[in-house]
């Protein structure tokens, strides 16, 4: 049997330097799973088709399963822990989940929540075609993505000051 | 946990090559889209893998003096996809990889990587065909380009010879220069999915737009590797704008594509469908050319 | 005790749009599900699966996987006790002659499909598992298989088991009339057709995953699962172990769909733990495992044939199925069975003939899915209903107005009645959102290779499984010193909103706000009431017998010490609220936490309030709807375009409108893969899936559906506590005979295969000479 290679992954996880040794076999999903006790990062399907393990890395949406937690090394990684006010408050995006009825199981709203994010983020308008679009890296068999639908785009409008 | 024997990180593309001559059994993970899934599977389970995720050098799309388009073999398909050079001359090519998976998956894929595993199904490989992409490679004994026809050697193999990595992917100006091109991805959904069949059509019209002075089409999964229709792109080069020449065109793809049944598709189906896919991506290039048809 | 509808009801909860009682966890990422609670010192368990569909296991090598550092336990097939246990996730039955099928070992020296599982190993850590795993070497003798219901059932055919001749499971039949002498009528005109139906995957995003532990001498299993307690029994009955020695508790899971209404791996996890020396084991499931290892829905066959007069009069039904039921019986023949149960209740008809088998094929086991056998049966019966309107050149609309179940049909067996004109309000109500008329009219006859069409399909669906198994729902409910009421059922809650609608229900009942109402999510067989758990489309309507009943004690017994701090006779007190109200002249006493702390605290008479009761059910009720889809079909692409779609459901009286929507949108697009994309292939050469991933099994994403429209017809049901009846599974039973009668009015093929995928698609236009 070989040695266990690890090295150190210096990193920002949800707006903190962070380090920790990591096994470079690891994914990114067991890294923030099991070193950071990030559970919402969930394993779906571990190749990328379903889109629940999604986490921001600098900005981008990638499904952290088929990432290498080594890649994350000098990396700004942000799970959807991270988006709560300090006092426990949830953000836009999350209390418009809540509120248009978008999580079922609950199971892939970390994922979607979190591309939801790099949409808003962009400070663009889509149209609900794009969005379908912009949202199509997510496996839902609950919602039938009617709901999200309505969340992520209440949001936009919401942030870009318009009415639908 | 990836059933791993050693990850060793490549700085820069000299160090790639280094490590990949002191470790010849180690494979290339780029974005790690294909590896990983294939290392889960057991197919890759144990081995050494070169990483080159780290080399942003190879990233991004410029333009050389001779107009030539240079695309960084780390580029993922959406940086290609928003990418103003790749809009203004290549665009179908920023389309086509617009079609991979969802939007994660074109965040890590990279064309390098979607080139190199020699696959018929890459969305990107059937417009590079028909754009007469050019692969750099870079190895011990420095640098090589080939047409891409020649790189693809079978199915999944492709001419990466021991420690070589791929570098670029280049377009000639005059490849491009004048052309417009279509790409339609048939597949069984419309995100997360494979191709079925992809067909990729490029068109360079005369000045009054009623000639077709040359036709390039490309398609993944016409056979075991992305490959050109040179009889179809023969039948309608020269040829005037009409329905009639698209019809002939679309036919003509039937000599030389080689589908074959599988689970996926019979070869029946995958015949009807090249030839549509022919005629409609003909006629999107056409109309996108400036023609009337 | 009744619901009044009081005055003030604008202070009653139910029916209106709460927001869920676990969204703010859910969209925060701190609901926990059974993969965040287990301990990272866990064991990790992966099975060995067989490369064979059919054979005898000879002999397992382990030598070379044990001397893989990490691995720390392999048992096979032949280590595994002989205690043969049932996995229906049915209610047990005390008479033998109506358990469950009791057919399956922990692991399996008989292979019976491609992926029987053969031999497990646990080690330190996933790598080590799955190299012994790689390096476990079995030599089998290998039989000839079977894939094809029907050519299971013929005289040569390979035998699965062996009391079960032909691979014939159960054969069930219902005869009614007359049919040979009442087809003899002259003038009538015959309608025939084979339907077709796919293997589908229930396909959760949380794939199914449990550990175990001991703790005390007992065995605690923690378990993605709809129905804890049952899992518990079959846990017993599969370790040859005394029931109350297992625990199981169910956290949050990630969907279920029926998948894990059956006990999946909980036994082998369990007997695995306690070959560790009680060490945590976790076995947690692929995607791919997902597919082939845990259910399937049934594919099932249909052939219908149906003389009608001229007129539209329904002379004459029959109908055969077979229902391809996989390598064990798990839930076996109800599924076809209940489809069947719908035929002759549906378009009632005088002569009726009607079989059905479930066969044994070397398959994946089939096993309960969201509908549990009504998609299946309403496709054939749906699809074959616009044909017989076709024949008799009657309109979809008008031949289903004439024949459908008419108001006051009362079916002897369930005692189930239509009490309201349900179907022709659904109708009426799919038809003006999709302008039915006009574009029905505008989409005949069509030419050219894009075309339009509309089409609709009704459906029937029972609530619940009363008189066929036991309908018992038991609750509890503990009165808080603030006045909050925490309230608790073996009812699970699986992602469809039931502890949501649970609070609403019980606010209502005691006379508190929806606020002060917890509903415990978690099950733990140690803990909660005894309940079967989420199936059937049953918790909304059962759990309300058990909550009104456990209210009306709860609130007894606060009266009754109300009584006792007031010295007002309980006659006139009531809870409104939150507050103890005197009835004669709307004083408010005290608050209900008064109420509470005093009396939990007093010095002279103590007491901790709380009430918990059992309800048995003996009452079932129709649920009905209808789908209407319209497309554009691109012949020469041999695409469905769905462009418009809407489902209309009767569920009775609604306990949350913005959930209830939630439902029918998911069971719509469930529906939706099932008429156009998903189908579980399998290699004929070698029995082995060939797409048991999500990129190869095409479930609908984002890009594959058009706007939803769910929309509702509110026939308040009698027979239910709250008027309200099952809506967790009918929506996905009417949406793929509606999109493949809109494709046959594009048309004009008759698509009876789904899923119309571009190759069923190109086989059946080719043979219209559509190109």
């Amino acid at each position: 049997m070989h040695e266990t290679q690890y090295k150190l992954v210096s990193c920002t996880i949800n707006g903190e330097k962070r380090q920790t040794m990591v096994d470079v076999r690891a994914s990114l999903t067991d890294m923030l799973r099991n070193d950071y006790s990030l559970t919402s990062v969930k394993k779906g399907c571990e190749v990328g088709e379903c889109g629940a393990c999604n986490v921001i890395i600098d900005g981008e949406c990638y499904n952290s399963c088929i990432y290498l937690a080594v890649w994350a090394d000098g990396k700004n990684i942000r799970t959807l822990e991270g988006l709560m006010g300090p006092g426990g408050e949830l953000s836009d995006i999350q209390q418009a989940f809540v509120d248009e009825a978008a999580i079922q199981c609950g199971f892939c709203s970390p994922g979607f929540i979190m591309t939801a994010v790099e949409i808003l983020e962009s400070g663009k308008e889509y149209t609900d075609e794009e969005l379908r679009k912009l949202l199509s890296g997510h496996l839902c068999r609950c919602t039938g993505y009617e709901n999200i639908l309505k969340a992520v785009k209440k949001t936009m409008y919401k942030r870009l000051g318009k009415t639908e | 946990m990836y059933d791993m024997k050693a990850l060793y990180e490549a700085k820069s593309v000299e160090d790639t090559i280094a490590l990949l001559q002191k470790h010849p059994e180690a494979q290339i993970i780029a974005g790690g889209s294909d590896v990983l899934v294939q290392m889960r599977e057991g197919k890759r389970a144990g081995a050494e893998l070169v990483s080159i995720y780290g080399i942003d050098a190879l990233r991004g799309v410029t333009m050389e003096e001779d107009g030539m388009i240079r695309i960084g073999s780390l580029t993922s398909f959406s940086h290609i996809t928003k990418d103003p050079i790749i809009q203004k001359y290549i665009n179908v090519l920023g389309e086509a990889v617009d079609m991979v998976g969802g939007p994660q998956i074109r965040n890590i894929g990279t064309i390098g990587g979607n080139t190199c595993n020699g696959v018929t199904s890459a969305d990107s490989a059937s417009t590079l065909h028909a754009w007469d992409a050019i692969v750099e490679l870079t190895g011990p004994e420095g640098i090589r380009k080939l047409p891409i026809k020649e790189f693809y050697l079978k199915a999944g193999v492709v001419d990466l010879r021991p420690a070589e990595i791929q570098t670029a992917i280049l377009i000639p100006k005059e490849a491009y220069e004048g052309y417009k091109g279509h790409y339609i991805k048939y597949a069984m959904r419309n995100a997360m999915d494979i191709a079925t069949t992809g067909c990729s059509v490029n068109v360079k019209l005369s000045e009054d737009k009623k000639t077709m002075e040359d036709v390039r089409i490309a398609y993944g999964v016409a056979g075991p590797v992305p490959m050109r229709a040179p009889s179809a792109e023969a039948v309608a080069k020269g040829q005037t704008v009409t329905t009639e020449h698209v019809e002939a065109f679309g036919k003509a793809v039937l000599t030389d594509i080689k589908a074959r049944t599988s689970w996926r598709a019979t070869k029946e189906f995958r015949e009807h469908i090249a030839v549509e896919l022919a005629k409609r991506a003909l006629t999107e290039a056409i109309r996108l050319a400036g023609g009337e048809i | 005790m009744r619901i009044k509808e009081k005055k003030g009801s604008e202070t009653m909860v139910v029916g209106k749009s709460v927001n869920r009682v676990d969204a703010v966890d859910k969209a925060s990422g701190r609901t926990k599900y059974t993969d965040d609670l287990c301990g990272k010192n866990a064991l990790i368990a992966k099975i060995k699966h067989s490369t064979i569909a059919n054979g005898v296991v000879r002999s397992i090598d382990i030598t070379k996987a044990l001397a893989i550092p990490g691995v720390v336990k392999i048992v096979t097939c032949f280590d595994v006790p002989e205690y043969y246990f049932p996995t229906a996730g049915h209610p047990w039955s005390t008479d033998p002659g109506h358990q469950d099928v009791a057919d399956r070992l922990l692991l399996a020296k008989r292979v019976r499909y491609y992926g029987d599982d053969v031999a497990a190993v646990v080690a330190e850590n996933e790598v080590a598992a799955m190299e012994a795993v790689r390096a476990i070497q079995v030599e089998y003798e290998e039989y000839p298989f079977v894939l094809d219901v029907q050519e299971a059932m013929k005289e040569d055919a390979p035998q699965l088991h062996e009391d079960y001749p032909n691979n014939v499971l159960a054969h069930t039949d219902i005869r009614k009339g007359d049919f040979q002498e009442a087809i003899k009528e002259e003038g009538l005109i015959k309608v025939e057709g084979w339907y077709e139906t796919p293997t589908v995957q229930h396909c959760h995003i949380e794939n199914f995953i449990c550990f175990t532990y001991e703790e005390n001498g007992r065995l605690v299993v923690v378990s993605s699962t709809q129905i804890p307690h049952i899992v518990r029994r079959i846990v017993g009955q599969a370790l040859g172990m005394d029931w109350g020695k297992i625990r199981l508790i169910k956290p949050y899971i990630g969907g279920g769909f029926g998948n894990k209404q059956d006990a999946l791996y909980e036994p082998l996890c369990a007997y695995l733990c306690t070959q560790v020396g009680g060490r945590l084991v976790k076995l947690d499931v692929s995607r791919e495992e997902t597919f082939v290892n845990t259910r399937v829905r049934h594919a099932i066959r249909s052939h219908i044939v149906t003389y009608v007069r001229p007129n539209g009069d329904i002379v004459a039904n029959k109908l055969e199925a077979f229902s391809n039921q996989g390598a064990y019986a798990s839930h076996g023949h109800g599924i076809v069975a209940k489809g069947m149960g719908a035929f002759p209740q549906l378009y009632p008809c005088d002569n009726v003939e009607a079989d059905c088998y479930t066969v044994f094929t070397n398959r994946s086991v089939a096993g309960a899915m969201r509908g549990y056998g009504i998609p299946q049966a309403m496709f054939a019966v749906e699809s074959h209903t616009d044909e017989i309107a076709k024949a008799v050149g009657m309109t979809p609309i008008e031949f289903r107005r004439k024949n459908l179940m008419p108001l006051g049909y009362e079916d002897g067996f369930s005692k189930n009645k239509l009490y309201a004109d349900t179907f022709n309000q659904c109708m009426d109500k799919g038809m003006a959102y999709m302008d039915y008329e006009r574009k029905y009219k505008e989409y005949q006859n069509q030419t050219g290779d894009i075309r339009r069409g509309i089409g609709m399909a009704v459906f029937w669906y029972n609530t619940a499984v009363w008189p066929i198994s036991l309908e018992s729902s038991s609750c509890r409910m503990i009165l808080n010193q603030d006045g909050s009421v925490q309230i608790q059922l073996g009812e699970t809650e699986i992602g469809q909103g039931a502890d949501t609608a649970y609070a609403q229900m019980a606010a209502d009942a005691i006379g508190i706000s929806f606020e002060q109402v917890h509903t415990v999510s978690c099950q733990d067989t140690d803990i909660t009431p005894f309940g079967t758990g989420a199936y059937a489309s049953r918790q909304t309507y059962v759990a309300g017998f058990s909550i009104i009943k456990t209210a009306t004690e709860l609130k007894d017994k606060i009266l009754e010490a109300a009584h006792e701090l007031t010295r007002m006779p309980v006659a006139n007190l009531d809870i409104e609220e939150g507050k103890i109200v005197r009835t004669s002249d709307g004083e408010t006493l005290m608050t209900l936490a008064e109420l509470s702390t005093t009396k939990l605290y007093s010095l002279e008479h103590s007491q901790h309030i709380t009430a918990e009761t059992t309800a048995q059910i003996k009452s079932n009720a129709y649920s009905f709807g209808c789908c209407f889809a319209e497309v554009e079909v691109d012949i020469p692409m041999c695409k469905v375009k769905l462009l418009n779609i809407i489902n209309v459901h009767d569920c009775g009286r609604i306990i949350n409108p913005a959930l209830a929507k939630g439902q029918v949108e998911g069971g719509m697009s469930m529906g939706i893969g099932y008429a156009l994309s998903e189908r579980l292939i399998y290699d004929e050469k070698t029995g082995k899936a060939l797409n048991n991933n999500l990129l190869d099994y095409k479930l609908s994403t984002f890009m594959d559906h058009p706007h939803l429209e769910a929309q509702f017809v509110e026939n308040y049901e009698p027979t239910s506590p709250y008027g309200t009846k099952a809506l967790g599974e009918p929506p996905v039973c009417p949406v793929a005979p509606a999109i493949r009668n809109a494709v046959l009015q594009a048309t004009g093929v008759s698509v009876n295969e789904i899923p119309m995928t571009p190759h069923v698609l190109f086989r059946e236009f080719e043979k219209a000479n559509l190109f």
